[in-house]
């Protein structure tokens, strides 16, 4: 089982990528976000992606990288305010962005994982979101239809992960990646610590290995903290 | 006069009741967890994957993996729980969060929220604000009475953008508390000196009181 195991990101994704294919990528800000895959996409030269993530970096670090090299055509976020290259590209029309309130998008990701192709939600009931959507009644309220995303590759960061790519998050740095490693026809892990196999804990993995195709140990982490706030 | 910033987030406080899972919005609704009375203790949700959100850490407890909703550093409590962003939306969108504090552009006094963009300017995104409107129990604004302009932000109907349609609850100003439900909008409580006429003149929506 540990033909899992690549021996980095570049490796990790060998033979994956083509140019216009859909990528999903986990982390919350730039809390726990896939750095080594990214900086792997960015040398991998791989154009016109769209991404599937909750926000789009900072300019200089995340998925900001990609938008500096202009490999990014379309971005499924909830929110993107932190990131000036962003705005630039969109406002001049070079970059898609189709907006998703953040509950809809881990859902839309959870049910594409789960083998659930739509499901009905009274988020955004009213809204521009309902714009061009079924929207049904049940039990006398209004739901849409928002439909499943499944991604031609997910890319996953974790804290610990095993050979064969069980994952450990820590603390708020699990956000959308267990829905995310779900919804990837094919699902990459990058983890801080690689161990073998019996090394965690069964009662306390949060995404089994079968969602995991590869798994890398990360060469580095940044891990940049974007509001560092502390107690006065 | 006004209520002051801390005079409004001391109202929006008392509206916790103990026992309550709370999520509080980003900017002057996250100050509200400062001003929580004592005796009542309240779970904070944060959407981003926790439950018994802690105060900002000391120096040294900084920790890349321990943030909030609006990407600032946090702490952790003993009853602290994590999980990830489906789970989150589950127990928001299914009715399992009390009660919701949220900044806001616009109310109008059948309670549509307008809170997540203004045409023209660039677009942020919505975040879990639509998510949150849609699935919380109750639903209070906190905000300024009128927009730096001068202009009314409790209007007759929302010209910018929706986040929700009736879903707010309360509305809190620097000028009264409104309470909103299927008859309309209400103010049941004013600032000190302030008159109902100077507030009907700073508000677009009609409401009784």
């Amino acid at each position: 089982m540990s033909k899992k195991v690549y021996p980095n990101a570049k490796a990790a994704l060998d033979g994956l990528l083509s140019d216009g294919m859909m990528i999903m990528a986990g982390g919350f800000g730039l809390c726990a976000i896939p750095e080594n895959l990214i900086l792997a996409l960015r040398d991998s030269g791989v154009k016109n992606l769209t991404v599937v993530s909750n926000n789009c970096g900072v300019d200089d670090f995340g998925l900001g990288i990609l938008l500096q090299t202009r490999q990014i055509k379309k971005m499924i976020s909830s929110y993107v305010g932190e990131n000036a290259t962003f705005a630039k590209q969109f406002l001049d029309g070079e970059l898609e962005l189709e907006f998703n309130p953040q509950g809809t998008l881990a859902e839309r990701c959870r049910a594409g994982g789960a083998g659930i192709p739509a499901f009905f939600t009274k988020t955004g009931v009213g809204t521009v979101v309902a714009e061009g959507k079924e929207t049904r009644e049940f039990n006398g309220e209004a739901y849409i239809m928002e439909t499943a995303l499944v991604a031609e590759l997910s890319i996953v960061k974790a804290w610990k992960g095993d050979k064969n790519g069980n994952l450990v998050y820590r603390r708020t740095a699990r956000n959308f990646n267990p829905p995310m490693a779900t919804a990837g026809r094919v699902t990459i892990a990058e983890v801080e610590e690689l161990v073998e196999v019996g090394q965690l804990d069964p009662n306390h993995i949060h995404t089994p290995g079968i969602y995991v195709n590869r798994i890398i140990q990360g060469a580095r982490y940044e891990k940049r903290i974007e509001r560092r706030t502390v107690r006065k | 006069m006004p209520w002051t910033l801390e005079q409004m987030c001391r109202l929006a406080a008392a509206e916790l009741k103990d026992g309550y899972y709370v999520n509080l919005g980003i900017g002057m609704p996250t100050e509200v967890a400062n001003y929580i009375p004592d005796g009542v203790s309240v779970t904070l949700q944060s959407e981003n994957g926790m439950l018994g959100m802690g105060p900002f850490p000391s120096e040294n407890e900084v920790d890349a993996d321990l943030i909030n909703a609006g990407k600032q550093t946090i702490s952790e409590l003993p009853e602290s729980v994590y999980f990830d962003s489906a789970e989150s939306f589950a127990m928001i969108r299914g009715g399992h969060i009390d009660m919701s504090i949220l900044g806001a552009l616009q109310v109008a006094g059948n309670g549509d929220l307008a809170n997540w963009m203004i045409p023209g300017k660039m677009v942020k995104g919505m975040g879990g604000a639509m998510d949150l409107v849609a699935g919380v129990k109750r639903v209070v604004v906190l905000m300024e009475h009128n927009a730096k302009d001068g202009s009314a932000k409790l209007v007759k109907s929302c010209s910018l953008p929706l986040t929700g349609k009736a879903v707010v609850d309360l509305v809190i100003t620097d000028l009264g508390v409104f309470e909103i439900d299927q008859k309309g909008m209400k103010l049941i409580e004013k600032a000190p000196d302030i008159s109902v006429d100077e507030i009907k003149k700073r508000t677009e929506a009609p409401f009784t009181h």
